[in-house]
């Protein structure tokens, strides 16, 4: 059925997503992978909106991507003021808060 | 798809609008707008009066939540997307009260630590106003867009102090976490959708309680939200990003995230919980369960060999986590939909956990504002700074030993009811499960009193290290944010009575318990 092939697809880009996030240490990488998770996401919500002919499905696929935008502004913020500021965006390097 | 839309559109009517249940909401929207353009026209100059429109901004939105509550009528917006009752009317109540008193604890550090004011006031009402959100949305969109709207400005609260390493890195550790879980989250949410056809909680109540076992998707959905709101709320294993934000962050902004923000992750988890998934207890039940334990273990021994008071009131958070997770354990349908008596059982756990809520917000609130006072004389909050605080500065040491008791679970002070309630809520329903998560309870609050106890001998007993006596200076609104805190963490135990009235409140009542 066509409803498998999409949702494959989106549990395919989230474990890639997830594995981004766990293995990568550089800070934009990090960035993209959360990215890839959230369009699994849509493709997952668009492919259900059309199968039951709910519109619900694309109108939440527009806020998550509205909501991602607005996140990711913040988060190359936050990348940038790391840069700024240590002349990496290597993660692992942010280690000044343990215990 | 788009011939739906249009034909949709076709037929659109203006959905009716109740002005008065959403005008807390509209108020805070129009004060945090005023003060961004108040901030674009007149720059720093405005300073003094941002910071007092922003805390008249949150006790004029308090004014409808109570005329709401006097009201007293549940209302119903957008097909049941969002609604006002009196669960989320006291919850509304919480956080404004908590923000406002976050605000008055800001005032002087903000303003002396030459960080930027009238952007920290804006972004602190925007988070507010998604915690307002939270407590009213009962669908997926709508809980989701409010997660963020409180989540995002949080961020940045957190990376306040641009040029500090320290604040850097708290806030990137908690932004990635954050944003990682919601993430995990909105896919949960994407596989309930698809499991249930509506964003509606009570539709995907409906939808995921039809079989009588779990769908693989329903399953998947089910544990992905839990993991994201475990990260909301700084649950063990998902509670890494909490000790290093709540250290590297400025101090109000980390009593804000530990009480408003994790605050706003159990009203999410439990509008989800009891609107949507109660007819799938079995599989919430067991997951939470491992949290609410596995909180209150770790939290408890780890904030055991804490040095520095920041971290140790981030551990004790997530135990406190623990302990407010721990209720919402033993909630199943078989106990709501048996009928009669059994629905009082499920409303006996989601009134611990509001109970607990808002007395630990209370003493929460107040120890970081100590935390925050002493800090002006100690430049430090090692807790070996504590030592002999006693001797220069009394009312502090009086107004902290007071937090941390009622933190601690000891009577009269408020936390005792909380911890009174939550027991209550784990032993009524009579199952081996729920008694066990009793026990522990009761044996974390005992190992939590060692470090509890720790910080108060320093206080009392230790002599000032260094001979310095000079008394610690509290400014107006510093004192204003004890006073507010300790009287309420002292009303709250003495008078029981009168939280427990404004929270009994139930979430059952629309899906037909």
């Amino acid at each position: 059925m066509l409803l498998n092939q999409f949702l494959l697809l989106a549990a395919v880009l989230f474990c890639i997503g997830v594995y981004g996030v766990l293995v990568r240490r550089n800070g934009m990488l990090v960035l993209m992978s959360i990215e890839i998770i959230l369009n699994a996401v849509n493709i997952n919500l668009v492919a259900f909106g059309a199968l039951t002919d709910n519109v619900g499905g694309e109108v939440f696929a527009l806020f998550a991507i509205a909501v991602a935008a607005a996140e990711v502004g913040i988060g190359l913020a936050i990348v940038l003021l790391m840069y700024r500021n240590r002349r990496s965006i290597d993660l692992s390097e942010a280690d000044l808060l343990k215990g | 798809m788009l011939a739906a839309l249009v034909q949709a559109g076709g037929s659109f009517s203006r959905p009716s609008v109740d002005w008065h249940a959403a005008s807390p909401e509209l108020i805070l929207l129009g004060v945090g707008v005023l003060i961004t353009v108040i901030d674009v026209v007149w720059k720093q100059r405005a300073r003094s009066l941002v910071v007092g429109l922003s805390s008249v901004g949150l006790l004029a939105a308090l004014v409808p939540v109570v005329t709401l509550a006097v009201d007293g009528t549940p209302r119903s917006m957008f097909g049941g997307a969002f609604v006002v009752d009196d669960y989320a009317l006291i919850m509304k109540a919480i956080f404004l009260l908590s923000a406002y008193v976050v605000v008055l604890m800001s005032t002087n550090y903000i303003a002396e630590g030459d960080y930027w004011e009238n952007e920290y006031y804006s972004m602190l009402l925007t988070s507010v106003l998604g915690m307002l959100l939270m407590t009213s949305a009962r669908d997926l969109i709508s809980i989701f867009v409010a997660l963020e709207l409180l989540s995002i400005p949080a961020y940045m609260l957190a990376t306040w102090r641009k040029r500090d390493l320290k604040s850097n890195e708290a806030g990137l550790k908690y932004y990635l976490m954050g944003v990682f879980a919601s993430a995990i989250m909105l896919y949960g949410m994407s596989l309930l959708y698809g499991s249930a056809g509506t964003t509606l909680l009570t539709g995907i109540n409906k939808a995921v309680s039809a079989t009588d076992k779990p769908t693989a998707v329903v399953t998947l959905g089910v544990v992905f939200v839990l993991i994201g709101f475990a990260f909301k709320v700084s649950a063990v294993p998902f509670h890494t990003w909490a000790p290093d934000t709540y250290e590297g962050a400025p101090t109000p902004v980390t009593a804000f995230l530990s009480v408003a923000s994790k605050a706003a992750g159990f009203v999410g988890l439990m509008n989800i919980l009891f609107v949507g998934l109660i007819g799938r207890s079995d599989v919430y039940q067991p997951l939470i369960w491992i949290l609410a334990a596995a909180s209150m273990i770790v939290g408890n021994t780890v904030a055991l060999r804490q040095t520095n008071i920041v971290r140790m009131l981030a551990y004790s958070s997530i135990a406190h986590a623990g302990y407010m997770l721990a209720p919402l354990a033993v909630v199943s349908a078989d106990v709501v939909f048996a009928g009669g008596g059994s629905v009082v059982v499920a409303d006996q756990a989601l009134r611990a956990t509001v109970t607990y809520l808002a007395i630990y917000a209370a003493a929460n609130l107040g120890a970081f504002a100590v935390v925050i006072a002493v800090a002006r004389k100690i430049r430090t909050a090692e807790i070996d700074g504590y030592q002999g605080l006693f001797r220069y500065a009394p009312g502090l040491t009086v107004l902290m030993t007071i937090f941390l008791f009622s933190l601690a679970g000891i009577p009269p002070l408020g936390g005792w009811f909380g911890k009174f309630r939550v027991l209550e809520a784990l032993i009524s329903p009579g199952t081996a499960w729920g008694s066990t998560l009793a026990l522990l309870v009761v044996v974390n609050s005992v190992v939590a009193l060692y470090y509890y106890g720790r910080v108060a001998v320093k206080m009392w007993v230790e002599e000032v290290p260094d001979g310095d006596m000079t008394p610690v200076r509290v400014p107006v609104s510093l004192a204003a944010a004890l006073g507010l805190t300790a009287v309420a963490t002292l009303a709250f135990g003495v008078g029981p009575g009168l939280i427990g009235h404004f929270t009994e409140v139930s979430l059952l009542a629309g899906i037909g318990g």
